[in-house]
């Protein structure tokens, strides 16, 4: 087994597919270094790659062109980067750039794809793990969106601690 | 039951909105709250209301109030030498026995870290005496980050994860929910002594992730809020089922209000 | 001397000054949302039901000043008020309401949380209590277990015995105050037939009373926090909080800061609050509550259920005041048996 299958095996992402498996998608898998600052993708991109963050962080971001742009959402150490890819039209959402020196895996998502086409039971393992983490950022999207501290409120911790 | 006329020695907002008040120079002696405790601060001819422990300087306690309310925006008024009244401390506070020995994670939102400062605090000093720490750490935006410049301190002692909700492009830390962080302090849940503290809806959030790796409900100690008037039983507003929030919390285990937290307009 | 007089068309608990002005020769008509006074044609003393007001507002006031201060900016003077000594006779008090102040006493006199208004008008008061002997058809005291005797918490405690020929008071000593009272009262030594004449009064009131409660429904009812009765009752309820007001033990309340027109003198009070009022439990300006069907539910289950984890009994005596001064005629004893139901 290569260092690559070695190291998506011990992910959860990948964990349950077994050794064989493991082994087609490191196929599609290639080491990549970013420095800080440096774009892994742009809004409106092809979406044919994606990345599993070994070190540092990567920030989901979103430019606006009235004001500061702002960070949705990151990435860091086991974290996946890129979920466009599983769909058609296959195009970015949001911008990724890596906000301090970081190392991942990135995945040819055409490779990949095309493992899962051939291999129905691998496909199947792997959107059903993509799903839990589509759900998982679902849910923590959602959590972000109440802005929770920001409210005062029932639901927003008001004056201190205790009610008001 | 009567507050004790005492002064603000110091005052600094150190969040937007968010005041920190040291208060000391009482007209007789009164009892220093443990942490996860309150007072019941008065502003005199506006109302009182309950506000955790955040630290102590010395003989004096220190508070720190968002402007939310009437009360709290007279309370965030003060000036150094004004008066305000006090009484307590009221509650029961976070049971650091239960962390003794094991592994600790403690989890804030917002204004949630208010009162967790002065556990966090007893278990930088005593460090030794427990296992793996985490510390997460939620707020709304960078310059919401509360008591930041304690970070390192802390960040050296304990495994610490800082993460907000929003952030403009020049912040370098993450961006996200507390609960998404769970997994990236490493503490043997099964085992830990879990504290945590935030709005309700996050709280609860937080109490599922850590239920479901394995940490016993009255493993969790979560500090609830509600309506008070009296600290002492007596008003009856802070009742969360069988509770009586300010006499047998503010901080209960997870178990003994996991079933009237599943009650809408509970 | 507070004893149950007519005041405005009803029964009421109040100052009274002589015997005369006990409510001789009425009687009360309850029901849901329903009370009328009617004259009994006899010269009882003791022929009606529950008062329509509890006893709680002379031991715990619906206004009680706490502090008293002068404040500016930067100084505060505080001084603690002392509540004037008051000593109390209650003459005429049913069992149902001897019992809600024994609830109120493990409320206010908490060993840890003596409340000093209750208890400095708690101390001296001297009961005399009344066995209920015309339960109304909104009593329900006997499935609660505080009536129709009175078994404690008496200094002196009445049966009525009347028949028409016969007007006798059964009296059963309950302490040495007592006594010291009785020794000034002339009277005869009851005898065997006396204290089987009020027993068997007694037995009538029980099987006389308009309502029952099954202890086993509130624990079912509170394991329905979901059921559809709940929405149901809070589609009648028009959360005026009456019930709360009347109840001889429900206890909450507000405190409020009053100030001076100068704006130097500051009191701070206690006043009688709702569970059914928005404000009770708002939370930085927004109630946690915010269903008739939620303060419905805190009332009812903590009144039934959560009381028992509390202070180690119900807090329902069965008096039926709630359900006589709802002005929809909202009865918990039904609403609980429709709630129980899975």
């Amino acid at each position: 087994m290569s260092s690559m299958t070695d190291r998506l095996s011990s992910h959860p992402l990948f964990g349950s597919l077994g050794d064989d498996r493991i082994e087609a998608i490191a196929g599609c898998a290639s080491d990549v270094e970013c420095a800080a600052g440096e774009v892994l993708f742009r809004v409106d991109g092809n979406a044919d790659e994606f990345f599993l963050v070994e070190h540092g962080r990567v920030a989901i971001e979103l430019e606006d062109a009235a004001g500061p742009g702002l960070i949705l959402g990151t990435a860091g150490a086991g974290e996946i980067v890129g979920v466009s890819w599983i769909l058609p039209p296959y195009r970015w959402t949001f911008d990724a750039r890596a906000v301090e020196a970081t190392e991942a895996v990135r995945f040819d998502a055409a490779c990949l794809r095309g493992k899962c086409d051939a291999d129905p039971a691998l496909g199947y393992a792997l959107f059903t793990s993509l799903a839990g983490l589509v759900r998982d950022r679902l849910v923590a999207a959602r959590l972000q969106m109440l802005d929770l501290y920001g409210r005062p409120g029932p639901d927003g911790r008001g004056a201190g601690g205790l009610g008001d | 039951m009567v507050p004790v006329a005492c002064r603000v020695a110091a005052r600094e907002e150190i969040a937007p909105g968010t005041v920190s008040l040291t208060v000391g120079d009482c007209a007789r002696s009164v009892g220093v709250p443990a942490p996860g405790q309150f007072n019941m601060l008065w502003a005199p001819g506006v109302g009182e209301v309950p506000i955790s422990l955040a630290g102590r300087d010395g003989d004096d306690v220190v508070h720190v109030i968002k402007a939310v309310g009437a009360v709290t925006r007279a309370l965030c008024a003060l000036q150094p030498g004004d008066a305000l009244g006090l009484r307590g401390p009221f509650g029961t506070g976070w049971d650091l026995t239960a962390a003794d020995g094991h592994d600790v994670l403690i989890i804030a939102g917002g204004l949630g870290l208010v009162p967790l400062r002065p556990l966090i605090g007893e278990i930088v000093a005593h460090r030794a005496r427990f296992g793996s720490v985490g510390l997460i750490i939620g707020a709304r935006s960078p310059s919401d980050l509360l008591f930041a410049e304690e970070f390192a301190v802390w960040g050296a002692a304990v495994d610490l994860e800082v993460t907000v909700d929003h952030a403009p492009t020049d912040w370098t830390g993450r961006v996200g929910v507390v609960t998404q962080l769970v997994d990236a302090v490493s503490v043997d849940h099964d085992d830990a002594a879990t504290f945590i503290c935030g709005p309700e809806v996050m709280m609860r959030f937080a109490a599922r992730e850590v239920l479901e790796r394995g940490t016993p409900a009255d493993r969790i100690q979560v500090s609830m809020e509600r309506n008070m008037h009296c600290g002492i039983g007596h008003c009856g507003r802070c009742q969360l089922g069988p509770v009586f929030l300010c006499r047998e919390g503010p901080v209960v285990p997870w178990a003994r209000i996991d079933a009237s937290m599943k009650v809408r307009g509970r | 001397m507070i004893a149950p007089t007519v005041r405005d068309g009803t029964i009421t608990p109040d100052r009274i000054d002589s015997a005369a002005e006990l409510p001789i020769g009425y009687t009360d008509d309850q029901d849901g949302g329903h009370y009328r006074l009617v004259p009994t044609g006899t010269d009882e003393y003791f022929a009606s039901s529950s008062p329509i007001d509890s006893w709680k507002r002379f031991l715990s006031p619906p206004e009680a000043l706490l502090v008293r201060g002068r404040s500016s900016s930067t100084d505060l003077e505080v001084e603690p008020v002392v509540p004037d000594p008051v000593a109390f006779a209650f003459v005429g008090i049913r069992a149902c309401d001897l019992a809600a102040i024994g609830l109120l006493d493990r409320v206010f006199l908490a060993p840890d949380a003596v409340d000093p208004t209750y208890a400095t008008r708690r101390r001296e008061v001297f009961v005399v209590a009344v066995g209920c002997v015309h339960p109304g058809a909104t009593c329900f005291c006997a499935s609660m277990g505080t009536g129709p005797i009175p078994r404690d918490g008496y200094d002196l405690a009445l049966t009525e015995l009347y028949d028409g020929d016969r007007h006798e008071f059964l009296v059963d000593v309950g302490s040495d105050r007592g006594a010291a009272v009785m020794a000034d009262v002339s009277g005869r030594p009851a005898v065997a037939a006396d204290d089987e004449a009020a027993a068997a009064r007694a037995e009538r009131a029980v099987a006389a009373m308009g309502r029952q409660l099954d202890p086993l429904d509130p624990p079912r009812a509170a394991a329905n926090p979901e059921h559809v009765g709940w929405g149901d009752v809070a589609g009648r309820c028009l959360s005026c909080g009456n019930c709360t007001m009347v109840c001889p033990t429900c206890f909450c309340s507000a405190t409020q800061d009053r100030t001076a027109l100068l704006g130097d003198g500051v009191e701070r009070w206690r006043v009688w609050d709702s569970c059914f009022t928005a404000d009770f439990s708002s939370l930085h300006g927004n109630p946690v509550r915010a269903t008739t069907e939620s303060r419905y539910r805190q009332w009812l289950l903590h009144k039934l259920v959560t009381w028992h984890d509390q202070f180690g009994s119900s807090g329902c005596v069965g008096c039926g005041r709630c359900i006589t001064s709802c002005p929809v005629g909202i009865d918990l004893t039904a609403e609980i048996r429709v709630l129980a139901e899975s």
